[in-house]
């Protein structure tokens, strides 16, 4: 690890400040910072700790039914906030299923956000990456690549974005609310992450200085809370990235749907949200058929970036078991397994 | 650079000055104030040997600054036991249902027992409690006594009234 400058500002503005010079970079827990410095893949030369600027720990229910959660609130409080889980469950299962109960008691909204790939090439400073080094090379691309991308990758980067707890976020309409150098902006998540393009360097919207301080969910999302899941496929049981992974959510009138929101996880290097599959399902009957067919729509532009192929096919089941687990309605409590395919579900295949 | 810290280690006051702020909580742990029971494993947060309680709540040490942590209170596994050695019940169900072999990962999995029937989310389903416990990796597998010590050790806290 390089040796850094630590400094601890008292407000979001010396933050800000602190943070806009050449090589600065934000330290809230760390859990994904101190592993990448440790590897040398991130070499910042001054840590701006946040943990104590005042006002960021908070979880704000409106009385609308929308709430916004401080980008230092850790992981799982927010996923034990009872008024959180009560209107936002695909969101508290998806948080449940990722990392272990140590990394989520200290890992931060803010960080969730912007924590960074796992793939193994991005990892490995002897390997060639676009992303780490802007023009090197990308190793993935006939390495080792069967967890990659097969949506919105490009020749520079087969990445994908590792987060559980966006995918639900994206689907519902997350914004994220950021400090800067210029005041205070909101962005839409769904903008948030860019796609690889021919820069993969540049992984989010943010500018030099930037500092994300809350994510906001509208009162609407609260609306599918009885028919919300999150679905996600691991290579074991627990405590591992998604190799493909779903959120679901609807919004029942009567016997049909009237709205839907999907997205996925593990196939992009942005959270996916699939606004095609969701028009395919406002107004159709929730049966598998309709799932299938929406299931089809969110993976009509995938195409394999290596010997991933099969996440595609993957991709579509998860989608439509989602659906069918959302359809089913929103368990009483986050099941034992959070967002687990080994959980039985009424009338669908236990195949995924 | 200098950095100078204060923490609650185990009940102690402890005043460190930090020359690097390179320093994880685990390194400071073990190579300053020497206590050597929390474990270095893989030191990037996937094993869970280094877990301790940081302001209560369970935690890789290997992952956490320690300049990040000025003011917290730190409990590790020479901290758990009573101050006439009697065992605490997490430590007495390890010896009682054989969850260990080797030993190494026991401390994490001690700490993070501890933590995980603080947090009171687990209850008695035994699922629920590999699930909880998924942090901490046995890599001798002694997987199912460790599922019934932290059953075990729950049932008796509960008996007794104690939160940790």
């Amino acid at each position: 690890m390089n040796t850094f400058e630590f400094v601890r500002p008292a407000t979001v503005a010396e933050a800000v400040a602190a943070a806009s010079a050449p090589g600065a970079a934000y330290h809230a827990a760390g859990t994904n910072l101190l592993d990448l410095m440790k590897g040398g893949v991130a070499r910042p030369t001054r840590l701006v700790d946040v943990n104590r600027l005042p006002g960021l720990d908070r979880i704000e229910h409106a009385p609308d039914g929308g709430v916004r959660v401080g980008a230092l609130v850790r992981n799982a409080d927010l996923a034990h906030d009872p008024a959180f889980s009560r209107r936002f469950p695909a969101v508290a299962e998806a948080l449940l299923s990722g990392a272990s109960a140590q990394l989520r008691n200290a890992a931060t909204v803010g960080g969730n956000l912007l924590q960074r790939t796992r793939c193994a090439y991005f990892y490995d400073t002897a390997s060639a990456c676009n992303k780490r080094q802007p023009g090197a090379g990308c190793d993935a691309r006939g390495g080792e690549n069967r967890l990659h991308a097969v949506l919105g990758w490009s020749g520079s980067c087969i990445a994908t974005h590792p987060s559980d707890f966006c995918v639900p976020l994206v689907a519902l309409g997350a914004t994220v609310e950021i400090e800067g150098k210029a005041g205070w902006r909101d962005v839409p998540l769904v903008d948030f992450h860019r796609l690889p393009g021919l820069a993969p360097e540049r992984e989010t919207v943010l500018e030099t200085g930037d500092l994300v301080v809350a994510v906001r969910l509208p009162a609407e999302a609260a609306r599918f809370a009885a028919h919300a899941r999150y679905l996600k496929v691991r290579e074991r049981t627990s405590y591992a990235f998604a190799v493909v992974s779903a959120a679901a959510a609807l919004r029942m009138e009567g016997d049909r749907i009237a709205e839907a929101r999907i997205a996925l996880g593990g196939v992009a290097l942005k959270p996916w949200r699939a606004h095609d599959a969701e028009a395919a399902l406002a107004g159709a009957r929730p049966d598998a058929a309709t799932f299938r067919r929406a299931a089809e729509a969110a993976l009509a532009g995938a195409e394999p970036s290596g010997d991933n192929a099969f996440k595609i096919e993957l991709a579509r089941r998860i989608v439509a078991r989602a659906l069918a687990m959302a359809f089913a309605g929103t368990p009483e409590r986050v099941p034992a397994l959070p967002a687990s395919p080994f959980a039985p579900v009424p009338g669908a295949s236990i195949h995924v | 650079m200098g950095l100078s810290i204060a923490l609650t280690v185990n009940g102690a006051p402890h005043r460190v000055e930090l020359e690097d702020p390179r320093v994880t909580l685990l390194d400071l742990l073990r190579e300053r104030l020497h206590l050597t029971g929390t474990k270095k494993g893989c030191d990037r947060g996937q094993c869970g040997a280094c877990t301790v309680l940081l302001d209560g709540r369970r935690t890789n040490a290997c992952l956490a600054l320690a300049a990040a942590h000025d003011g917290a209170d730190v409990l590790t596994i020479e901290g758990l036991a009573g101050g006439g050695g009697e065992l605490h019940p997490v430590q007495a169900a390890f010896i009682a249902h054989d969850a260990l072999q080797c030993g190494f990962c026991t401390p994490g999995q001690v700490m993070s027992a501890v933590g995980l029937i603080a947090e009171g989310h687990a209850g008695s389903d035994p699922e629920r409690v590999r699930e909880g416990m998924s942090g901490n990796l046995c890599r001798c597998g002694a997987y199912a006594g460790i599922t019934e010590a932290v059953l075990d050790a729950q049932g008796r806290m509960a008996g007794r009234g104690e939160a940790a």
